[in-house]
């Protein structure tokens, strides 16, 4: 009884209810609670899908269930159409999950994102990652017009007025503001990889408290990275999350590095997934060894597996990683502690 | 005038000298043109800046020039006009992900400001571009600006 007292003051009667904001904490949400514990976070995201129905929503996070602390919620990726990373969230909110609004710059002025950003928190939403978005030309509507009114850090300074001034970029007041957990992307794979960690640290200042990073196939170059950006401090300031991937087949890497702007996959990952027997199944293996050599980099905080139409492996590769180390993230079948350790 | 512009950008120091002489003496001479003409004379000096600009950098006249910010090189020519890039999508061989024959334009602007003496001045955050003052001459508007303040 106890412990069903506890969780009702740490959960609220019903699964989606708010957590309790605790002192120092910018949202309520968990993944600001499991970071700022000092535990190695897991994130994932779901493609949301091309439908209307909410229950293909959830049967996507059903398959994170206890294995991530929070889901993004991709906003139109690769410029393409799908269901709307703001509904996606709600749905997901209201079983209690963790979801990261993903807001790109691409299709919404300053207008219509500060909007959307008051109803995210309204909706229950603690987190949100801040995207320039892919252009237009990436995607399926090519011919659709670009908006671009603000970038990744116009973005960030917006929702930080948004928040911390409790007023819109007009100067016009906030009753109440958005509680929420600012992010931001960043790759350090491509050109410019010696202005980076400067490009980093421009998103810190305007506002970013962690960092989910583009596809790491390269742990040296990592490295490199992350050495600049803990040198300069830039890793007290924020939380680093790196992006890893599962990779069906050689083909598909193939695929990525030349079709999807950014993604840089070294030849010998190629190489390895060509001369494999099973090579799904070398894609899961080389996923788990990246995690493990990327959560031993000092200064890094957590891992974003990013499983496109790999989803159901992201439990195997979390698992078999053992960057958790033994920590069960929340689920809606598991409340049981305020960060999400069961046991 | 891509090449020009790509001249401009690898030559940001020179032109960063240039500016910061040069400058003081537009904005005298634009304080004292208004002095006696008023407003009268906006638009053929707008459109002698827009053409100086347009040849050096490809200027798109946005109204809120940030080039000796950007290692001289145009934010506006960038198809996605990011003000604090360049964005994650850079080729491997530093060409536009959305342009591909294009060098993209924050690769060059890190570059440039790197040779630049004033070579932070890319660190500071620029907001998003005010487009209600699009087309309008920046020179002018600094001058004003520096009228109303003294």
């Amino acid at each position: 009884m106890k412990k069903h007292d506890e969780n009702v003051a740490l959960f609220g009667v019903n699964a989606g209810d708010p957590l309790p904001q605790l002192p120092d904490h910018v949202s309520h949400g968990r993944l600001e609670r499991v970071l700022k514990a000092g535990h190695f976070a897991v994130t994932t995201e779901i493609a949301p899908p091309d439908s209307a129905d909410p229950d293909e929503v959830l049967h996507r996070a059903q398959l994170f269930d206890g294995y991530v602390d929070a889901i993004n919620a991709t906003d139109g990726s690769g410029a393409n159409c799908h269901m709307s990373s703001l509904a996606v969230c709600s749905i997901l909110t209201r079983v209690g999950y963790s979801p990261i609004i993903q807001v790109s710059c691409r299709d919404r002025n300053r207008i219509a994102i500060q909007g959307d950003v008051l109803g995210a928190s309204a909706l229950g939403v603690c987190n949100i990652l801040c995207l320039t978005g892919d252009d237009v030309s990436a995607g399926d509507h090519p011919e659709a017009k670009a908006v671009f009114d603000l970038d990744s850090v116009s973005l960030l300074q917006t929702i930080r007025t948004l928040r911390d001034d409790a007023q819109f970029l007009s100067g016009r007041k906030i009753s109440s503001p958005p509680k929420l957990f600012m992010g931001a992307s960043i790759n350090p794979f491509v050109p410019p990889v010696e202005s980076r960690a400067l490009q980093l640290e421009k998103k810190i200042k305007a506002g970013a408290e962690y960092i989910q990073s583009q596809y790491c196939f390269d742990v040296e170059m990592l490295k490199n990275f992350m050495s600049q950006a803990v040198d300069m401090g830039l890793t007290e300031r924020c939380y680093m999350l790196v992006g890893v991937g599962v990779l069906a087949s050689a083909r598909t890497a193939k695929w990525l590095r030349s079709n999807v702007p950014g993604v840089h996959i070294p030849d010998e990952i190629v190489h390895r997934l060509e001369g494999a027997s099973d090579q799904k199944q070398a894609g899961r293996d080389i996923c788990v060894e990246l995690m493990q050599q990327i959560s031993e980099i000092d200064g890094v905080s957590g891992i974003h597996v990013m499983a496109y139409k790999q989803e159901q492996y992201v439990s195997d590769v979390v698992t078999r990683s053992g960057v958790l180390g033994g920590r069960k993230p929340w689920s809606p079948l598991s409340m049981d502690t305020s960060i999400g350790i069961v046991g | 005038m891509y090449r020009v512009r790509l001249w401009s950008s690898r030559r940001s120091r020179f032109l960063e000298s240039v500016y910061n002489l040069g400058n003081p003496v537009i904005l005298v001479v634009l304080r004292f043109i208004t002095f006696l003409f008023g407003t009268k004379l906006d638009r053929p000096i707008t459109a002698l800046e827009a053409s100086f600009k347009g040849v050096m950098f490809d200027c798109k006249m946005c109204g809120n020039c940030v080039l000796s910010k950007t290692g001289m090189s145009c934010p506006m020519n960038c198809p996605k006009t990011i003000r604090n890039g360049p964005c994650g999508g850079v080729r491997a061989n530093g060409m536009c992900e959305v342009k591909a024959d294009m060098r993209c334009v924050w690769v060059e602007a890190w570059s440039g400001a790197g040779i630049m003496k004033d070579a932070g001045a890319i660190r500071s955050l620029d907001f998003a571009v005010d487009h209600s003052i699009k087309g309008r001459s920046t020179w002018l508007s600094l001058a004003r600006a520096k009228d109303q303040g003294q």
